[in-house]
Order: C-alpha cells, then structure tokens, then sequence
C-alpha cells in the first residue's frame, strides 16, 4: 500500500500548490509544530507564523506562512492561507525587510498581546531562515 | 438638409468614435480573460472556507454562545449595505444594476422601518447613491490605484466592516455585486454574511468528526472575520470580471451602432452629392437651351 496522501495549498488569489506524492508534512500548528502522515484522524487547526515542510516522494520543499488554516479529511490536507512564499524564491534582503516592518509593529503601544505573541514568533522565524 | 462639408466632418468623427470603442473592446476583452482567470483560482480558497465553517458550525453544540458574527448581535435594526461597484465608467448596465438592486433592498428596508447605513466601494457607485441616499452613506472606499482586485484591499474592507460590527453599529451586513456568469450575462447578487447564512452553504455535509486544535469556538472566532474578507474578496473578483465583460460588450455594440451611422451617412452624403451634380447639369443645360 501507498503511503502518500495529497495536499493542496491555496492562498486568496490561486491555488499555489498541489501535489499527490506527499509522504510527510510537518507544520507551525499554534499549539505546536505537527507532523501529519496518512491516515491522520480529520483535524481542523490554525497556523502560526512558522515554517511548513512538505516531504514528497519528489523531494523536500519549504514555505514560510504567516497564518492559516489546515484541514485535513480522508488524506487530503488543506492549507488556506494568506500570506506563504517558498523559500527558496526569497532572498536575504526581503527577509530583512520583512523582519524589519514586523519589528517596527511590535513597537507600537496599541499591539494586543496575542498579535505581539504572534509577531515575536514571526522575527523568531524569520531570523531562524535568514 | 445638413452641407456637403458638413456630412463629411461627422463621418468623420462618428469614424474616430468607432475606433475608440473599438479599442476599448480590444483592452476589456483582454482583461477579461485576466479576471476571468483570477476569480476562477480564488474560488478554492473560498470554497475550501466555506466548507470549513460549515464543518465547525454544525459541531457547534449551545448556539447562544456562539461567535456573534455566526449568530448575529441579537438585534435586526441597522442593516449595512456594502455596494460593491467599479471605478470607471463607460461599461454598459454593470453599475445601474447593482444600483438598481441595492436601491430596491433599500427601499424595503425603509418600509419595515430599519435602519440604513451604505459603504460603497468604488466611485461609480458612490457618484450614483449620494444624490438619494447622501446622510447613509458612512464610508467610501476605491482602489483606482490597485490595478487587479487583491487580498490586501479586501482585507481593509473586511476589517473595517468587523470593527464597525463589534462597536456594534450595525446588526445585519449585505454585500450587493454582480456575478460573472458570462460576458453577456451579470447577475446582481445581494448576499448577506453578517451574521452568517449557514442554512445557505449545504455542501457535501460530511458525517465524521473532526479533531480541533484548539478547540471549536477558539477557531470560529479567529476564522468568521477571515471568511468576510475573503467574500468580500471574492465579490472582487466576481466584479471586476463582470466589469470587463460588461464594458466588451457594450463597447462591442457601440462599436456596430457607429458602423451603422457610418453606413446611413456615407448614403446620405452621395445622395447630396448626386443631387448637387444634377442641379448644375440642369442648371448648365437649361442655360444653354434658352439661348
């Protein structure tokens, strides 16, 4: 028997990723990063800002995501998300930017906790791939 | 009857006219197949969306304490109405019939005696609801800088429509756009998401459980605000295809219409032309003939 399940990826404006061969994929859940193989028991669950790895029979590919939603049902797993890249389109400088513009949101007094928590994680992140 | 000059300059300009149309077809057509495209690939997100909601609301066990954006603030006195229209001109029916519709849902509004507020999007729709509904209208909103419908504007409508929605001004919000079903063809939609119309999105309702991390209420909260702006994201898309469709086709009859005057003023203008040339004939010849 097979061990892959399909994922698909889909941001507002196009589905972005779609593969059939995927064997694992681990991702920023926001209670803890979670490695889904096949058979998973259906799960609906939210991203935090944080790295999503996708192992497929093709090889390993990386996306940074900022937020999202997963679900996953009869080994299919869905990511809806807003914001993702691949990193391996971004270079240092656009990391850098964006490190920066997220730091400058911390600062502000107005921040809730909760978006602060969440911005902290993204620098975390980002610096973490730079 | 009009001079031979006269004749020539206006088949003239009805010709320039035509080209222009002409051209204008041209760029609809070509940025229709754009949108067309771009809201063919939003629809899984929102699908996808919905279908989630769908799943999580109907585990929702106690309704009263559900999000107020699913059950609503209780209330059903101050509807808003989002209008949703474009920013130019020139594309036949597409604004009056979102107007047309939105008008028509404002006036039974006024009869059952609510409350009116109106954020219109675009400037088109703004330019035709302020003569008549001027002191309702509380925000107006365009992107004529954005070139394509994108996430990130209708993001700042959704978040303004939540925040006005939990400063609660308002208990009922309606989105009025046209759906693209093809070029000829628009549909104005009225489509309410504040508070959500779950009995409306029966899909595949699936029997099993999920496992929720974290729990239920915890993920509809943090995702109802992000299912209204990706509807209003998605009567973007809708819109700004209907939008093309509409300008193609109604440059394309322009287009023909100018061909047809071209048509009956070039017969015209030989007419004048012919019966010209007769008058000297006769002229010249009964001349001759009292000689």
């Amino acid at each position: 028997m097979s061990e892959d399940f399909k994922i698909e990826i889909v941001n507002p404006e196009k589905s972005f990723l779609s593969r059939e061969d995927v064997i694992e994929v681990v991702l920023p859940a926001f209670e803890g990063e979670m490695g889904i193989l096949k058979d998973h028991i259906s799960i609906i669950s939210f991203l935090k800002p944080g790295i999503i790895t996708v192992y497929s029979k093709s090889g390993e590919e990386k996306f940074f995501v900022e937020d999202g939603i997963v679900e996953f049902k009869n080994n299919n797993l869905s990511v809806l998300t807003s914001s993702i890249f691949n990193l391996k389109d971004v270079n240092k400088d656009k990391i850098q930017n964006l490190i920066k513009i997220t730091e400058d949101e911390t600062n502000k007094s107005s921040i809730s906790d909760q978006a602060k928590f969440l911005a902290d994680q993204k620098i975390q992140v980002l610096r973490s791939i730079n | 009857m009009a001079s031979l000059d006269d004749l020539k300059k206006r088949i003239a300009s009805v010709k320039s006219t035509q080209k222009i149309t002409k051209a204008m077809k041209m760029v609809a057509a070509a940025k229709l197949r754009r949108a067309q495209e771009s809201a063919e690939k939003g629809r899984p997100y929102s699908e996808k969306m919905n279908n989630i909601i769908l799943n999580l609301s109907s585990g929702i066990s106690d309704k009263e304490n559900a999000p107020k954006l699913l059950s609503g603030s209780g209330n059903d006195k101050v509807h808003l109405c989002v209008v949703m229209t474009s920013d130019r001109g020139l594309c036949g029916g597409f604004n009056s019939n979102i107007i047309k519709k939105a008008k028509s849902y404002f006036a039974k509004i006024a009869e059952e005696g609510k409350d009116l507020k109106i954020i219109t999007v675009g400037s088109k729709g703004n330019d035709q609801l302020k003569r008549a509904y001027g002191d309702k209208i509380i925000a107006n909103i365009s992107f004529k800088e954005s070139k394509h419908a994108n996430y990130f504007d209708a993001e700042k409508v959704g978040k303004m429509v939540i925040e006005k929605f939990s400063a609660e001004e308002f208990d009922v919000c309606t989105i009025f756009y046209n759906q693209f079903k093809n070029v000829i063809t628009q549909i104005p939609q009225a489509q309410q998401i504040i508070p959500l119309n779950v009995e409306n999105l029966e899909e595949d309702k699936s029997e099993d459980s999920y496992e929720f991390e974290p729990d239920e209420d915890e993920i509809l909260s943090n995702l109802l605000p992000k299912n209204i702006s990706t509807q209003i994201f998605k009567a973007m898309l809708e819109n700004s295809a209907s939008e093309q469709g509409s300008r193609m086709s109604a440059m394309d009859n322009a287009t023909r219409n100018a061909g047809e005057m071209v048509d009956k003023l070039t017969i015209e203008y030989n007419r004048s032309r012919q019966a010209a040339i007769t008058k000297e004939l006769i002229e010249i010849i009964s001349g001759a003939e009292s000689l």
